[in-house]
């Protein structure tokens, strides 16, 4: 139930996302300083922390779709449903963990 | 006593769509290779080198001057737009409950989905790395 839940705010969030970022990258069609004005954006710390946000909607929503499909075509996976959930939220935070260290050090360490 | 009348088993209307059917299995399809694809888009752009201190117009120039790139990003924009749109499309099933709501958040979702692909296509295929003066790429420096 939770999951499911949480699979469809993840995914509008990536979906609008998506609109922004289509918008934000068509910027290299106009000038090298529109681009990299529109991009200085992601590099400011607030946005930077709202990346983890967003990387981590997408890890969950990716890992819990392969449970979905899981549930839909293996034959155990019904049984098994709960268990990979757990194993959702599993690989979720094994992957963040490296992911919130390299990209928070490069937001807030500069690297200019 | 009679014996009970059994109905005739009900046909499969002569033209049933199998439409929801296959955008079901487009959202499962189209959601394994996303799960490769924007994972390598991600770990490529923020976790490689300098991560998101990298990323500016000659980062892209970069990219983009290899097909590679061009094929992922556009198999990348093509998936996620059409997953997303069938995906808000079932939400606005779910939770929107008047017909004209229905429509109307249905007419602004379809045309997003073409601005954006429209859009994203274009910018992909109409690059040009040389509009930046300073380019070092060979192709700009032929000219």
């Amino acid at each position: 139930m939770w999951s499911w839940v949480a699979h469809r705010i993840t995914g509008v969030t990536l979906f609008f996302f998506l609109f922004a970022h289509v918008i934000d990258t068509s910027m290299v069609r106009v000038s090298p300083e529109a681009y990299n004005t529109a991009v200085e954006t992601y590099k400011n710390p607030i946005v930077g922390i709202m990346e983890v946000g967003l990387v981590a909607a997408f890890l969950f929503h990716g890992l819990n779709g392969i449970r979905v499909i899981l549930v839909d075509f293996w034959s155990k996976g019904p049984r098994f449903q709960k268990q990979m959930t757990y194993g959702v939220l599993g690989i979720w935070v094994v992957l963040m963990i490296p992911f919130v260290i390299r990209h928070l050090s490069n937001v807030f360490g500069g690297g200019h | 006593m009679s014996a009970p009348a059994i109905q005739a088993p009900r046909s499969r209307p002569a033209k049933a769509s199998n439409f929801e059917l296959n955008t079901w299995l487009f959202m499962r399809a189209s959601g394994v290779l996303l799960l490769v694809l924007v994972f390598g888009h991600l770990f490529v752009n923020l976790m490689l080198g300098k991560g998101i201190h990298a990323i500016d117009f000659a980062f892209v120039a970069g990219k983009w001057a290899n097909p590679f790139w061009q094929v992922w990003d556009l198999a990348m924009l093509w998936l996620a737009e059409l997953h997303g749109m069938n995906g808000l499309r079932t939400i606005i099933n779910d939770y929107a409950t008047k017909q004209q709501t229905r429509f109307w958040l249905k007419t602004l979702l379809y045309f997003s989905a073409f601005i954006v692909l429209v859009l994203g296509t274009l910018v992909i295929f109409t690059f040009d790395p040389c509009i930046d003066p300073s380019s070092t790429l060979e192709v700009c420096r032929v000219k």
